[in-house]
């Protein structure tokens, strides 16, 4: 306790205390006026009593100086005069000074943001208890390797396992709410009685399910979400217990979700519903073992691995497989780590964008690193006078550690706070769709593991800074400071590594330019890959009828309706309505069969659209061979009909004709006649393989919720508020959303706005790097030219014309160049290959992209070198001299 | 005065806490005068080395001052000890008797075979 009050004492101590100095002075003239009192008392006269009294003192100035140590601290004390010491220099020096801050917060700010950014999607993504025990368990064949579980065999899994500690389940929903100003869509989400203890989330409000809510028929309850709660119920505390009506049903609220709480797969869901409904939802298909429709999530238990529990996972599904053979054969499982599951689509590109930022970093550094170097050379002098005025070699490196410090400390926080404005700016960036995919963004901050390792990139930034100039230092110190400061011949040091530095960041320039120029080349191959249809002119718009009393015949009419009503529009030249709009996802699948060969068990699950008649009209998709649907294939009474994508045809029909052909739902006898055969439509993400497809009538199998797609001569965007308009004039209660031009839909299609958001961020730490590198390369240039001035001047004295000057000073550039970009080129093409899963189309030692690349660094490095060497060629050899 | 031996490192602390639970309070040109009195003329105190020492046991607690008037009418700072510095002071004699009883043994120990 005791050193610990002595040293508070003394830290207050240091700031000055004009009372404190002025009793210590009191103090003292008491003490030599008692002495010099008892000194002439005792004989001596006034001037030997004063004398005697301050020789037995030891010094009024010394005791002072003794007190005052011991009353603050003389180390901090030290350390603050380096310190303003310190920001004298650099404020003598503004230039460097701004140069070197600005220099390593942009580095800075560049890698904490994007850690951030990893911090929140890949450390922590998960907002759970023990996040690492939760896995998601997928059903998985040949043709769909993460597919939904079906009801029955979730329902099977639970009742078998024994591996996890529970097992849930959670499925889509989409609701139309009754609000008093008509229906609304509303996103919801089905999920099994413990799937909010699986996670470790308790209601805020109100309670969570009980186990056994979700068997069938149990009665209609309801979980908000906490933003549902606040936007749809102003947040009151009585909504537990009140009815809420959902796509003509009536549910009881239970409980609200805590704030913080989101799920990622489903980030905008408002309504959290029992799974206790199997026949309410996709025409009671969930009533089939065949109908795979849930998502798993599972908690393993206690020292479980996730290879165990796959393991135990796949034993089950095998016997499943041998119960029921009809819909079971072929199916295993998988089981994943929910985190991976949550933030995969994102995690590679967070890896390359922290690349990048680390790069970044690395040529500030390596930047200001030679700039400490020009600086200690040019400051031999001064340091070689100052030892000579006895200050210890250690007390000069304590200054230069302290510069170090000091730059260090001035470029860490105002590249944290840059970094603090870029996440803002960032996440302001990210459309609100593709964020409520990515709910985990939101918890995007400067927690205290972002801020370690800003204090890690701190600290290594103050060993580097503050070593720099004191390795110059001790290096030069053989040296004969005071003539080698002189002048005449430029420092070795510099010469040895200075200039050496720029060539690493020349090459990571190149390196941060080559992934750029992929990245971009990808986006732009994957805009124009070929997705079978043509992109403008065209709106879209989802469009859910409410399901009350709805038979397939009103549904058919309505339909109907709808696109007359449409066709009559001005501008629109054709109509077409599907199940799920191209570029979304190739999973919604139905096992199909050629009819009339064997089928030895293998499944052949395929994607299928339901499409109206107009709809390949309107989105301009290319008939290869046979038909169209046409008006008359709506009526179920017809003989079924289907259309083929080439993919299929040439899958399932390599070289014959498949026109006439019969194919059929694998395990029902319902032949469909082949009527068309289309171009390849890009039904999944743009960045997927095309594969096989069928279309087939929209009335064969109805839907109440559909997608409208409108081909318009006039601009698509004029079209949308005419297409919501017109179909409330049908009805009001029908709910429209989602409306949106197919090229919107391209642009911002999920694969499309990664690549582009990759190409970006890699893009602008490009053009950064290519600045840092060439203001770096310019420095160097520049300061040899300081250096050999005297040179020169005699060179040209001596009859060197301008030309040969050129070519001495570009001489030493162009190999400090050509090697920054061998270098740089082996190692892109190094680090292109690591990033190859996240290029399309290209190739990791894309020539053009390389030369391109190499070519821009040359010229702007060849530029920032001409600058000098025409400074050096315009000396004025007299003067030159003179000044020497 | 040079041949007379300096005061011992850690010492002082322990002769100004007892001269002062002995004399009472006293200000820092009485608590020297009276160590050198004490030490019966043998010890060279360096009076302005008091200061620094008198500061650090204030710092810790041990002793506290205020000003008031010597007995020649001079205004001067009086050190008086703190109940912390009486433990302090306790401590301290105990731990010094034990150190230079043992290193009596030692050097009568070391007397006999020489």
């Amino acid at each position: 306790m005791k050193p610990l009050r002595a040293w508070m004492l003394r830290l207050a101590g240091m700031v000055p205390n004009a009372r404190r100095e002025r009793e210590l002075a009191d103090e003292i003239e008491g003490h030599l006026q008692m002495h010099i009192d008892d000194n002439v008392r005792s004989g001596m006269s006034p001037q030997q009593a004063r004398r005697e009294a301050i020789w037995k003192l030891g010094g009024v100035e010394s005791t002072v100086e003794a007190y005052r140590e011991r009353s603050t601290m003389p180390f901090l004390e030290n350390l603050l005069q380096d310190a303003r010491f310190a920001v004298r220099q650099l404020r003598k020096n503004p230039g460097f000074t701004a140069t070197a801050v600005l220099m390593l917060s942009l580095g800075m700010c560049a890698s904490v943001a994007i850690f951030a950014f990893v911090d929140a999607a890949l450390i922590k993504p998960l907002p759970y208890a023990n996040p690492r025990e939760l896995v998601a368990v997928f059903e998985t064949t040949a043709g769909c390797p993460l597919c939904n579980v079906s009801y029955l065999n979730f329902r099977d899994w639970k009742k078998n396992d024994k591996l996890f500690s529970s097992l849930d389940a959670w499925s889509y929903a989409n609701y139309l709410l009754r609000t008093p100003t008509g229906a609304q869509p509303a996103n919801g989400t089905r999920v099994s009685d413990g799937f909010f203890r699986t996670l470790g989330v308790t209601p805020i409000l109100g309670r969570d399910f009980y186990a056994g809510e979700d068997a069938p028929g149990a009665p209609h309850t309801v979980l908000l979400s906490f933003a549902a709660w606040q936007n749809r119920f102003g947040g009151r505390p009585d909504v537990v217990g009140q009815a809420v009506t959902l796509t003509e049903v009536s549910y009881t609220i239970v409980g609200v979700l805590p704030r913080e709480f989101h799920f990622a797969p489903r980030g905008s869901t408002e309504f959290w519903v029992p799974l206790n409904d199997p026949s309410a939802f996709y025409g009671g298909c969930e009533k089939r073992r065949g109908c795979h429709s849930l998502f798993g999530v599972a908690r393993l238990k206690d020292g479980i691995s996730i290879q165990t529990a796959l393991a135990g996972m796949k034993v089950i599904a095998e016997q499943l497989g041998q119960q029921y053979p009809d819909s079971n054969r072929g199916y295993s499982a998988d089981v994943l780590p929910l985190t991976k599951v949550v933030a995969g689509d994102i995690r590679p590109i967070l890896f390359v964008l922290l690349g990048g930022a680390g790069l970044l970093l690395l040529i500030a550094c390596v930047n200001i690193s030679s700039l400490l170097l020009v600086r200690s050379e040019s400051r031999q002098r001064e340091i070689a006078v100052r030892g000579a005025l006895g200050a210890s070699p250690s007390r000069l490196i304590r200054q230069f550690v302290t510069e170090g410090l000091v730059l260090v400390a001035a470029g860490s926080l105002l590249g944290l706070a840059l970094a603090s404005w870029t996440m803002h700016l960032l996440t302001a960036l990210i459309p609100a769709d593709k964020m409520n995919g990515m709910p985990f963004l939101n918890d995007l901050a400067l927690n205290f593991r972002v801020l370690a390792f800003a204090g890690m990139i701190t600290l290594l930034a103050a060993v580097l800074f503050s070593l720099t100039p004191a390795l110059h230092f001790s290096l030069s110190r053989s040296r004969e400071g005071l003539a080698e400061g002189s002048r005449g011949s430029a420092g070795k040091t510099w010469r040895r590594l200075g200039s050496k530095l720029v060539v690493v960041e020349l090459a990571t320039a190149v390196v941060l330019l080559v992934g750029a120029g992929l990245l971009g080349k990808s986006l732009y191959r994957l805009l124009h890959v070929d997705i079978g249809l043509q992109p403008d002119h065209l709106a879209t718009l989802q469009v859910t009828i409410p399901n009350t009393n709805l038979t397939n015949e009103r549904l058919i009419a309505l339909e109907r309706q709808i696109l007359n009503r449409i066709a009559s529009l001005p501008g629109v030249k054709s109509s077409g309505i599907t199940t799920s709009l191209p570029l979304s996802s190739w999973s919604i699948a139905s096992n199909i069969r050629v009819s009339g060969r064997p089928s030895n068990g293998e499944r052949n699950d395929v994607p299928e659209r339901a499409i109206s008649a107009g709809y390949l009209t309107a989105l301009g998709a290319k008939l290869i061979r046979g038909r169209y649907f046409t008006a008359a294939d709506d009526d179920p009474a017809k003989p079924r009909v289907v259309i083929l994508n080439e993919a299929f045809a040439r899958k399932y029909f390599p070289g014959e004709d498949a026109i006439g052909r019969q194919i059929e739902y694998e395990g029902s006898h319902n032949r469909m006649e082949i009527i068309g055969i289309v171009e390849d439509i890009k039904e999944g993400q743009l960045d997927t393989e095309n594969r096989a497809a069928i279309y087939v009538p929209f009335t064969q199998d109805w839907f109440a919720s559909f997608n409208l797609v409108v081909r318009t001569s006039q601009a698509e965007q004029s079209l949308m508020s005419a297409l919501a308009a017109t179909i409330h004039q049908i009805d009001p209660d029908i709910a429209t959303e989602a409306a949106a031009t197919m090229t919107s839909v391209l642009d911002n299609s999920q694969a499309a706005y990664l690549h582009r958001s990759s190409a970006w961020l890699v893009g602008g730490f490009a053009a950064l790097a290519l600045l840092l590198g060439v203001v770096g390369l310019y420095g160097v240039v520049a300061y040899s030219v300081s250096q050999r001035t005297r040179e020169v001047g005699i060179r040209m004295a001596l009859g060197a014309d301008r030309a040969s000057v050129y070519q001495l000073i570009l001489k030493e550039a162009g190999w400090l160049i050509a090697a920054g970009i061998v270098i740089g080129l082996a190692s892109s093409v190094a680090a292109a290959t690591l990033m190859r899963g996240l290029l399309f189309g290209v190739q990791a030692w894309d020539l053009p992209t390389l030369g391109a690349v190499a070519t821009v660094l040359a010229l702007a490095a060849l530029l920032a070198s001409y600058v000098p060497a025409r400074r050096a060629a315009s000396v004025n050899p007299v003067e030159a001299l003179r000044a020497e | 005065m040079s041949d007379k031996p300096e005061v011992l490192q850690g010492t002082l602390a322990l002769m100004v806490l007892k001269t002062i639970e002995a004399m009472g309070p006293l200000h820092g040109y009485g608590i020297a005068r009276r160590i050198e009195q004490t030490s019966g003329n043998l010890l060279s105190l360096n009076y302005g080395t008091l200061y620094p020492a008198l500061l650090k046991l204030e710092q810790e607690g041990s002793i506290a001052s205020e000003w008031g008037v010597s007995e020649n009418n001079r205004k001067a700072k009086f050190y008086r000890l703190t109940r912390a510095g009486r433990k302090q002071l306790d401590k301290e004699t105990r731990d010094w008797e034990q150190t230079t009883a043992i290193l009596a043994r030692f050097l009568a120990g070391s007397q006999g075979p020489a």
